[in-house]
C-alpha cells in the first residue's frame, strides 16, 4: 500500500477539507458560544462561518489548480471536477444566504452543518473515481439532504416529504449498493477504470445488464428522472427553501455530473444504442428511455399542478430528461468533450436558476402562507424584484433567450445530435422533447400569469421581500440573464478545463 | 409644342382640386362647393386649350408624355392623346360641370359630393390619356370609388345594395381584364399599348403565346384566345354589353341624378374607348376570327335592351336601357369595321364612316343621355319623388319650356336629322350595312323600338289631358334654363355642322384604321 | 448605424422604465423619441447601402466560439425595407398608443422590446442570433396582449404564445438539424447563413429540414391552416400590439422562412414548392371568405392578414426574381396596411365607440361623425383591396406574375381572391361608417359626444397612408432594393444546386 502523503491529501482534498471544517466549527460555536442568544444573531454567525468556508474553499478552487489522484486512487481531482466543484460551491453559497431567513428551526448549527456536509458529499461526488467513493460521497450527500429537508419540524407537510424522500433514497441507495457489487462481482476491480478495463470484450450477458440497471436506479433517483422520481413533488414542496434549494440546485448538478463520469469511465464498452432500427442492449437504451419518460411525464404533469414549488419539482424532472439527453451524448466518443461540457452548463445554469426560483417560491410561501401560484396574483406590483426574478427563471426554464435556459438547450441538443457516427440519441427523442417544450411555456407562463396580469385581491397581504430573498434572486437573475447573452462566459473557462482534464 | 404637361396638368388638376375641397369643406361648405365648381371650369378651360392646340389634319398621337416609371415591370409614365382621347376629354370636362349643376344633389348640400366628383373625373381623364396598362388600370380602378361612394351616399332606398352591385361586378371584370394582361406580359414581356398594337398589327402575338404556361400544353391559339376573352369580358362589364350588364339598371336609378349623368355620359365610354385603344389594335386575329358571335352578341345587345325599355315604367330606368341600346350601335360600327378583312392597306370608306359614326355616337349618347336624366332629374325633384311613366300627362300646358327643351333632347336620342343624335347612327348604318350588312339589317328593328318607347315617353308625360295636381307644377328656372342651354345648342350644333367635330376625328379614325392590320 | 437600431430599442425600453412613477405619463414621450431615433437609423441605411450592392456586413464578433455562433448582423435588398418598415411601424404605433394611461411605462417598455427584437430579426445574420431574437420576441407579445388587450385577452395571448413556440420548436429542431449536418461537412460548426447558403446539402436532407424549417417559421406567418392564432391574437391585442403583430411580427416569420429555408435548400424548395404554394392560394381564399362573415371589425381585419400574408407565401416558393421581390414588397406594403387598418379600428373607433360589433357600429352613423377615421380607413380598404396607385397592387402584381409560370390555375384562383377581398373591405367599410346614409332624412340625435381625432393619430395615420401610397405610385423606391438581391439570392440557389 502506497504511503499516503498527508501534504499531497490536503492539496487535493483541499477545499472538501475547508468546508468540511467549516461545517465543523459552525456547529461547535453554535452549541458552545452561541448558546442562549437570539436566533437571527445565531444564524448571522452560523452563515458567516459557512460562507467563509465556502468562499475559502472557492477561492482555493480558483486559484490553486491541481491534478492527481489520492486515497489509493479513489479521489481524483482534474481542472473539471475543480470547476464542477467551484459552481456547486457558489451555489451553497447562495442557499447560505438563503439560510438567513432559516426562522423554522432552532437548530441552527445543525442546519448550517448539514447544508456544508451535504455541500461536501456532492464535492466528493465530483472527484470520485471508484465505486465505493461513489457510493459514499452518494450517501454523504443524500444523508445530509434527508436531514435538511426535515429540519422544520412543525411542518406536517415537511416531515412527510422528508420522509418520503428518505425511504425512498435508502431503497435506491440498496439497489445501486446491490449494483455495485455485481459490478465488483463481475471485474474483481472497484476501481472505476479498472472496472471498465474488466468488462471490456465481455459483451452484454445478463449478469451484466441487471448490473447496469441497478446502478442506474440510484442515480436515477439522485437526479429525479422516471420512475424514480416519486419523491420529488413531496420533497420539493414540503422541504423548507434553503433545503429545497439546494435539493434542486446543488444535488442536481453534481448528481448529474457524477453521472456522466461513472458512464463514461465505467461503462464505455456497454454503450448500446438506442436507434430504433438499430437497437443494441446497453446503458444507452435505458438512458434513452428514462429520459423520454422524464421528459413527458414531468412536463404533462406540471400541467395539473397549483402549487409552485410542485410545480417546479415536476419541471426539474423534465429538466432531468433533457440533462440525461446529453448524457446519452456522452456515449460517442466523437463528440465526448462536446457532450461534457453541454451536460456541465445546462446543469450548472439550471441549478442556478432553480435556485433562484425557490427563493421566489420561499418568499411566497412566506407571505401567503403557502406557494400556491394564485397566491402570486399582484406580485408584479408589490414585490417587483421577485416578479422580475420569477419571470427570468420562468423563461430560463422554458429556454427562451436571452436567457441562459435557451443556449443550454441548444447545446444539449445539438451535443445529442452531433455525437456521430451514429447519434447517440436518436432524432425522436430531441423532436419528442422540442415538441414537449411549447407545453411547458404554457404551465410556466401560467405563473407569470398570475404574477403580472392578475390583480391581487384586495385582502391579500403584503409582504416585503427580505433582503436575503431579494440578493439570492438577483444575484441568480442576473447569473441566468448575464450567461444567456455571453454564454461564452461559462463555456470558455468548461471547454477548456474539459480539454485539459484529457475528456 | 409646348413643354407644359397639359395632359399630367389635366388629370392632376380636378385631383387636387378635390382633396382641396374636402379639406376646406369641413368649414366653409359654400365656399367649397364654388370652388368644386371653378375646378371643374378650369379643367374645361384647359380641356379647350388642349383641342385648339390640337393639330386636327394628323392622326398621331399628341402630347406625349413618356417617362420610365417601373423598368422591372417595363410600365413607363406613357400619355397621349389623339381624336379619340381628345373628344372624350371634351365630353367629360364639358359634363362634370352640367353633373354639378345637376339636381339631386346632397339635401345638405355637403361639399364631398362635387369633391368626389373631381376625383371621378380625374379617373376618367386620366383613363383617356394613358398608353400603358399600368397607368390605364391604376385609373380604371380608381374611378370606381368615387362612383361608388357617390352612389352609396347620396342614393335611393336601394342605393347600397345598388353600389356595391356595381362596385364588385365591375371590379371582377378588372379583374379577369388584369389576368389577361398579366399572361400577355409574361408572353410578351410588355405593358404599353402602342408596343402591343404592333405585335397585333404584325401578327406576331400569337407567336409570343407559344410559350409553356404550364397549363396542360394549350396551343398558343387558345392562350391568345383566352386572353382576348379576358380582356373582351372587362370592357363588356363596363359597356355594357348583354348579358353582362345586369348592374346598370338598378346603378342608373338608384344614383342620384348627376352622378347618373356621369356614369351613362363618360363612364360608359371608358368601355368603348378600351375596345378602341386596346382590344381590336392588339387582337385584330380574334376579332375577324368571331366576328359573327361578337356581331350576334351586339345585336342582341341593341335588339333586346330596346325591348326591355319599352317595358319599363319607370323613366330613369328606361332610359338605361336606351343607353345601352345606343351604345350597342357604338360596338355595332367598332366591331364592324375592325372585323373587316379589307382587300387593300387602307381602310375603305365604309370603315372609316363608321368608325366616324362611332366616334360621333360617344360624343353625342354623352350628352344627349346627360341631358335627358338631367331633366328628368328636374321632374323628379319637381313632383316630390315621382319618376313613374303613368304619374305625368299633359305637362306641355304646364312647364311649356322644360317640355319643349326635353323634347329637343328626347328627338336627338331618336335619331332625328338636324340633331345631333342623326349623324352618329347614320354613319354608323352607312359603314355597317357595307361591312356586315346582316348585322346592319338586323339591329334595324331596335331603331324602330326606340323610336317606339321614347315616342310613348313624350306622349305619356307631355301631351294628354293635364292631372289637377300637375297644373302648379313650376317650369325651369333661369339658372336651370341656362345650365340646359349650351347643350341644346351643342345638340343643334353638332347636328346641322357634323364637321365640327368630323375634322377631329376624321385623321384620328383613318390612323387608327390603318393601325389596325386590316390587309 | 443600422445596428443601432436595435440597441436604441433595447435602451428606449430601459429608459421607459427609469420614468419616475409621478411622471409616468411622459413615458410615451421617451417611447416616441426612442422609436423615431430608431427609425432614423433604420433610414440611414440608404447611405450604407446602394441598391444591387453585395451583402453587407455591418457587425461581425465571435460570441460563443465554444459553439461556433457569432454575433454577426449584415443587410442586403431584402431586409433593409423590412428594417424601414420597422421604424415606420415603431412610430405609427406609439403615436396610436398615446391615449394609453393604465401602466403606461411597462407597455412602452415591452413595446420597444418588441421592437428592439424585431429589428434583431431583420437584421442578424447568423441563424442562431436569427433564432435568438425571434424567439425575444415572445415575451413582450405575451404580456403586451395578456395585460393591455381586450377581447379574451388571456386566450389570446397564451394561444398566441405557444402556437409561435410551437413553430420555433420546429425550427429549432431544423435549425439543429443544419448545425449538425454544418459540423459533418466542413468540420467546423457554423451558422453564418451567407456561408450556409454556398454548402450543397444532400438531397435526402433538404427535403425533410425544408419543411422543417419553413413550416415552423410560417406558422407564425400565418400558413393556412396553422394560422388560427392570429385572429385571436391580434383581436385580443391592443391597437399598438395588433399593429406590431400583423404589421411587422407576422413578417419575421416569412422573413425568416425566406432566409432559413428558401435561400438555404434548392432542392427542398424544388420539392415542396407546390404544396406550400397550394396551401397559401387557400390561406388567400380561405381568409378572405372568412373576413366576410365576422360581425366583429377587428376580426374582419385579422383574417385579411391571413390572406395577404398568403400572397407572400406564395410569392416566397416561386422561385424567380419577380415573385420573390413581390413577396418582400408584400411584406412592407401590408405591413404599412395592416397598420393603418388596426389603427383604425383599434384606437380610432373601438376607443371612441367601445364596440366593434358591425351591427352596433352601424347605428353610430361614424361616417359623419368621424370624417378623419372614415377617410383612413376607406383609403387603407382601397389599398388592402389592391387597388392600383397604393403598395399593395404593384406586390401582388408581382406575386401573380412570379406564380403564374408554375401554377396558372392558381393565379386565377388567387384572382378571385382578391374580388373577394373587396368584397369584404366594402361591406366592413359600409356598414361600419356609412350604414345609416350620411344624410339621414330623420336624423337619431347624436349620441354620446365622440371626442375627435387627435393630433397623434392623425400623424400617425398620414404617416403609413403616405408610405403604402409612395409605395404604390413609385415602386422602384424599393424594388431597385429588392430586385437585385432577390436575384442574387435565386442565383446562389441556383449555383448550389436545381432551381
Amino acid at each position: 500500500m502506497n504511503a499516503v502523503s498527508y501534504l499531497h491529501l490536503l492539496k487535493l482534498a483541499g477545499p472538501e477539507t475547508l468546508v468540511v471544517l467549516a461545517a465543523l466549527v459552525a456547529l461547535l460555536a453554535d452549541l458552545t458560544v452561541m448558546r442562549g442568544q437570539p436566533g437571527r444573531f445565531r444564524r448571522r454567525i452560523a452563515a458567516l462561518i459557512s460562507g467563509v468556508g465556502c468562499g475559502a474553499a472557492g477561492l482555493y478552487l480558483a486559484q490553486v489548480s491541481v491534478h492527481g489522484t489520492t486515497f489509493g486512487g479513489m479521489f481524483t481531482v482534474d481542472p473539471l471536477t475543480q470547476f464542477v466543484k467551484l459552481m456547486l460551491v457558489a451555489l451553497t453559497l447562495l442557499t447560505v444566504v438563503l439560510s438567513l431567513e432559516a426562522d423554522y428551526t432552532d437548530h441552527v448549527g445543525e442546519h448550517f452543518a448539514l447544508l456544508l456536509l451535504a455541500t461536501s458529499g456532492m464535492m466528493f461526488m465530483a472527484s470520485a473515481a471508484d465505486l465505493l467513493m461513489v457510493f459514499l460521497a452518494l450517501e454523504l450527500s443524500s444523508l445530509s439532504l434527508y436531514s435538511l429537508a426535515a429540519l422544520n419540524k412543525a411542518s406536517e407537510r415537511s416531515a412527510e416529504g422528508a420522509l418520503k424522500y428518505f425511504l425512498f433514497g435508502a431503497l435506491a441507495a440498496a439497489f445501486t449498493l446491490f449494483g455495485f457489487s455485481f459490478l465488483y462481482g463481475l471485474t474483481g476491480a472497484t476501481h472505476l477504470a479498472e472496472v471498465a478495463a474488466g468488462l471490456r470484450g465481455r459483451g452484454f450477458d445478463p449478469l451484466l445488464a441487471v448490473a447496469v440497471v441497478l446502478t442506474l436506479v440510484g442515480f436515477g433517483f439522485k437526479v429525479a428522472a422516471v420512475p424514480f422520481h416519486l419523491w420529488a413533488p413531496d420533497a420539493y414542496q414540503g422541504a423548507p427553501t434553503p433545503a429545497a434549494a439546494l435539493i434542486a440546485s446543488g444535488s442536481k448538478l453534481a448528481g448529474f455530473f457524477l453521472l456522466g463520469r461513472f458512464v463514461v469511465l465505467t461503462l464505455p464498452e456497454t454503450t448500446g444504442q438506442a436507434a430504433w432500427k438499430n437497437f443494441t442492449a446497453g446503458w444507452v437504451p435505458a438512458v434513452a428511455v428514462l429520459a423520454l419518460a422524464s421528459m413527458i411525464v414531468g412536463n404533462l404533469a406540471a400541467l395539473a399542478q397549483r402549487n409552485l414549488k410542485r410545480l417546479l419539482a415536476y419541471s426539474a424532472i423534465a429538466h432531468a430528461g433533457y440533462l440525461l439527453l446529453a448524457v446519452l451524448a456522452l456515449a460517442g466518443a466523437a463528440s465526448r468533450s462536446d457532450a461534457f461540457a453541454a451536460l456541465v452548463y445546462y446543469a450548472g445554469t439550471y441549478a442556478l436558476g432553480s435556485l433562484g426560483a425557490f427563493a421566489a417560491a420561499g418568499f411566497l410561501e412566506r407571505t401567503r402562507g403557502d406557494a400556491a401560484i394564485a397566491g402570486l396574483a399582484g406580485t408584479g406590483r408589490a414585490a417587483p424584484v421577485i416578479a422580475a426574478g420569477l419571470l427570468v427563471f420562468m423563461f430560463s426554464l422554458a429556454g427562451l433567450p436571452p436567457l441562459a435556459g435557451f443556449p443550454a438547450k441548444f447545446y444539449v441538443f445539438a451535443a445529442a445530435l452531433n455525437a456521430g457516427p451514429a447519434p447517440a440519441a436518436p432524432f425522436w427523442l430531441v423532436a419528442t422533447g422540442l415538441a414537449l417544450s411549447p407545453v411547458a411555456l404554457y404551465y410556466y407562463l401560467l405563473v407569470l400569469k398570475q404574477t403580472y396580469v392578475v390583480a391581487a385581491p384586495s385582502d391579500a397581504p403584503s409582504g416585503c421581500s427580505t433582503w436575503s430573498e431579494t440578493l439570492v434572486v438577483t444575484v441568480a437573475a442576473g447569473g441566468v440573464l448575464g450567461l444567456g447573452l455571453f454564454p461564452q462566459l461559462l463555456l470558455g473557462p468548461l471547454v477548456r478545463a474539459i480539454q485539459s482534464a484529457g475528456l | 409644342m409646348t413643354k407644359l404637361p397639359l395632359l399630367s396638368l389635366l388629370t392632376l388638376i380636378p385631383l387636387l382640386g378635390g382633396v382641396v375641397v374636402v379639406s376646406v369643406g369641413e368649414r366653409r361648405a359654400a365656399i367649397a362647393r364654388r370652388l368644386a365648381l371653378a375646378v371643374a371650369g378650369i379643367t374645361l378651360l384647359l380641356a379647350a386649350t388642349l383641342a385648339a392646340r390640337f393639330e386636327p389634319g394628323s392622326g398621331e398621337l399628341q402630347f406625349v408624355e413618356k417617362v420610365r416609371w417601373i423598368p422591372a415591370l417595363a410600365v413607363d409614365y406613357h400619355l397621349g392623346v389623339d381624336g379619340l382621347g381628345l373628344l372624350l376629354i371634351l365630353l367629360t370636362t364639358l359634363l362634370v360641370p352640367f353633373a354639378m349643376l345637376a339636381p339631386g344633389g346632397p339635401p345638405h348640400r355637403a361639399p364631398l359630393y362635387r369633391a368626389l366628383m373631381l376625383f371621378l373625373e380625374a379617373g376618367l381623364l386620366g383613363t383617356f390619356t394613358a398608353l400603358n396598362f399600368f397607368h390605364w388600370f391604376l385609373f380604371w380602378e380608381l374611378s370606381l370609388i368615387p362612383a361608388f361612394f357617390l352612389i352609396r351616399l347620396w342614393g335611393g332606398t336601394a342605393g347600397a345594395s345598388a353600389a356595391t352591385q356595381f362596385f364588385i361586378y365591375t371590379l371582377a371584370g378588372s379583374v379577369t381584364m388584369l389576368l389577361a394582361f398579366l399572361a400577355i406580359f409574361l408572353a410578351v414581356g410588355k405593358f404599353d399599348f402602342l408596343e402591343l398594337a404592333e405585335l397585333g398589327r404584325a401578327d406576331r402575338l400569337t407567336a409570343h403565346f407559344n410559350v409553356n404556361f404550364g397549363w396542360y400544353a394549350l396551343p398558343a391559339e387558345t392562350l391568345t384566345r383566352l386572353a382576348f376573352a379576358g380582356v373582351f369580358l372587362g370592357l363588356a362589364v363596363k359597356v355594357p354589353v348583354m348579358p353582362f350588364h345586369t348592374w346598370l339598371p338598378a346603378t342608373y336609378a338608384e344614383a342620384p341624378t348627376g352622378v347618373t349623368m356621369l356614369l351613362t355620359g363618360a363612364m360608359s365610354k371608358m368601355g368603348v374607348y378600351g375596345f378602341l385603344r386596346i382590344l381590336v389594335p392588339i387582337f385584330p386575329e380574334q376579332i375577324r376570327a368571331l366576328q359573327a358571335p361578337l356581331l350576334g352578341l351586339v345585336v342582341f345587345t341593341i335588339l333586346f335592351s330596346a325591348a326591355t325599355a319599352f317595358a319599363q315604367r319607370d323613366l330613369k330606368r328606361m332610359l338605361a336601357y336606351s343607353s345601352i341600346n345606343h351604345l350597342g350601335y357604338c360596338l355595332l360600327g367598332l366591331l364592324a369595321a375592325a372585323s373587316f378583312a379589307a382587300p387593300e392597306a387602307r381602310p375603305t370608306t365604309e370603315q372609316a364612316a363608321a368608325l366616324n359614326g362611332v366616334l360621333l355616337q360617344m360624343l353625342n349618347h354623352g350628352l344627349t343621355a346627360a341631358t335627358l336624366f338631367a331633366c328628368v332629374g328636374w321632374l323628379e325633384q319637381r313632383s316630390g319623388g315621382r319618376r313613374d311613366l303613368y304619374d305625368f300627362g299633359g305637362l306641355r300646358r304646364a312647364t311649356p319650356v322644360f317640355a319643349g327643351l326635353m323634347g329637343i333632347a328626347l328627338f336627338s336620342s331618336l335619331g332625328l336629322p338636324g340633331l345631333n343624335g342623326f349623324v352618329g347612327e347614320f354613319l354608323i348604318f352607312k359603314g355597317t350595312f357595307a361591312l356586315a350588312p346582316w348585322a346592319a339589317a338586323a339591329a334595324v328593328p331596335g331603331l324602330l323600338l326606340t323610336a317606339v318607347f321614347l315616342l310613348t315617353l313624350m306622349q305619356r308625360v307631355f301631351h294628354g289631358p293635364l292631372e289637377p295636381r300637375w297644373t302648379a307644377l313650376p317650369d325651369l328656372t333661369w339658372r336651370e334654363r341656362l345650365a340646359l342651354a349650351p347643350a341644346v345648342a351643342l345638340m343643334f350644333a353638332l347636328g346641322l355642322w357634323p364637321q365640327l367635330v368630323l375634322t377631329f376625328t376624321n385623321a384620328t379614325v383613318v390612323s387608327l384604321a390603318e393601325a389596325w392590320r386590316t390587309f | 448605424m443600422l445596428p443601432w437600431t436595435i440597441y436604441l430599442s433595447f435602451a428606449g425600453a430601459l429608459a421607459v422604465l427609469l420614468v419616475p412613477q409621478r411622471r409616468a405619463g411622459a413615458a410615451r414621450h421617451v417611447a416616441l423619441v426612442f422609436a423615431l431615433a430608431g427609425a432614423a437609423c433604420g433610414f440611414s441605411g440608404i447611405f450604407a447601402y446602394r441598391p444591387g450592392q453585395d451583402l453587407l456586413v455591418l457587425t461581425r464578433v465571435p460570441w460563443v466560439p465554444a459553439l461556433g455562433l457569432e454575433y454577426l448582423l449584415a443587410v442586403d435588398g431584402l431586409n433593409l425595407p423590412l428594417v424601414w418598415l420597422t421604424g415606420l411601424a415603431a412610430v405609427a404605433g406609439v403615436l396610436f398608443s398615446w391615449n394609453v394611461t393604465d401602466r403606461p411605462r411597462e407597455f412602452f417598455a415591452l413595446y420597444l422590446t418588441l421592437i428592439g427584437g424585431v429589428y434583431g430579426v431583420f437584421l442578424s445574420f447568423d441563424l442562431f442570433l436569427l433564432f435568438f431574437f425571434y424567439e425575444v420576441a415572445i415575451i413582450p407579445k405575451y404580456f403586451l396582449i395578456a395585460i393591455w388587450g381586450s377581447t379574451r385577452r388571456e386566450y389570446g395571448a397564451m394561444k398566441l404564445a405557444l402556437y409561435s413556440f410551437l413553430g420555433s420548436a420546429l425550427v429549432f429542431l431544423g435549425i439543429l438539424a443544419v448545425y449538425a449536418a454544418v459540423a459533418q461537412m466542413t468540420g467546423t460548426p457554423n451558422l453564418d447563413l451567407a456561408a450556409l447558403a454556398r454548402l450543397d446539402y444532400p438531397a435526402g436532407f433538404q427535403r425533410w429540414v425544408f419543411p422543417l424549417l419553413f413550416v415552423g417559421f410560417a406558422v407564425l406567418a400565418g400558413l393556412w391552416p396553422l394560422h388560427t392564432w392570429a385572429p385571436t391574437g391580434h383581436v385580443a391585442a391592443p391597437t399598438a400590439a395588433s399593429m406590431l403583430l400583423a404589421g411587422v411580427v407576422m413578417k419575421l416569420g416569412s422573413y425568416g422562412a425566406l432566409r432559413a429555408a428558401v435561400a438555404l435548400f434548392p432542392a427542398g424548395l424544388a420539392a415542396w414548392q407546390t404544396p406550400v404554394a397550394a396551401l397559401a392560394v387557400t390561406g388567400i381564399v380561405y381568409g378572405a371568405l372568412v373576413a366576410l362573415v365576422q360581425k366583429d371589425f377587428k376580426f374582419v381585419v385579422g383574417y385579411s392578414s391571413v390572406s395577404h400574408m398568403g400572397f407572400v407565401l406564395l410569392g416566397l416558393v416561386a422561385i424567380n426574381e419577380l415573385g420573390l421581390s413581390g413577396a418582400v414588397l408584400q411584406m412592407f406594403s401590408h405591413g404599412v396596411i395592416a397598420g393603418l387598418l388596426f389603427g383604425v379600428v383599434g384606437r380610432m373607433v373601438y376607443d371612441r365607440a367601445h364596440t366593434r360589433e358591425l351591427d352596433e357600429l352601424a347605428g353610430l352613423r361614424l361616417g359623419r361623425r368621424l370624417p378623419f377615421a372614415a377617410a383612413t380607413f376607406v383609403l387603407a380598404g382601397m389599398a388592402s383591396m389592391g387597388l392600383p396607385g397604393f403598395s399593395g397592387f404593384v406586390a401582388e402584381l408581382s406575386v401573380l406574375l412570379g406564380a403564374w409560370e408554375a401554377w396558372p390555375t392558381a393565379a386565377v384562383i388567387t384572382g378571385a381572391g382578391i374580388v373577394v377581398g373587396a368584397a369584404y373591405v366594402l361591406r366592413a367599410v359600409q356598414q361600419a361608417f356609412f350604414a345609416v346614409p350620411v344624410e339621414a332624412a330623420n336624423p337619431d340625435p347624436d349620441g354620446p359626444l365622440l371626442e375627435p381625432i387627435s393630433l397623434p393619430e392623425r400623424v400617425g395615420a398620414l404617416l403609413l397612408l403616405a408610405a403604402t401610397l409612395v409605395v404604390g405610385l413609385f415602386p422602384g423606391v424599393l424594388l431597385d432594393y429588392i430586385l437585385p438581391s432577390a436575384g442574387a439570392l435565386l442565383e446562389t440557389l441556383r449555383r448550389v444546386g436545381i432551381s
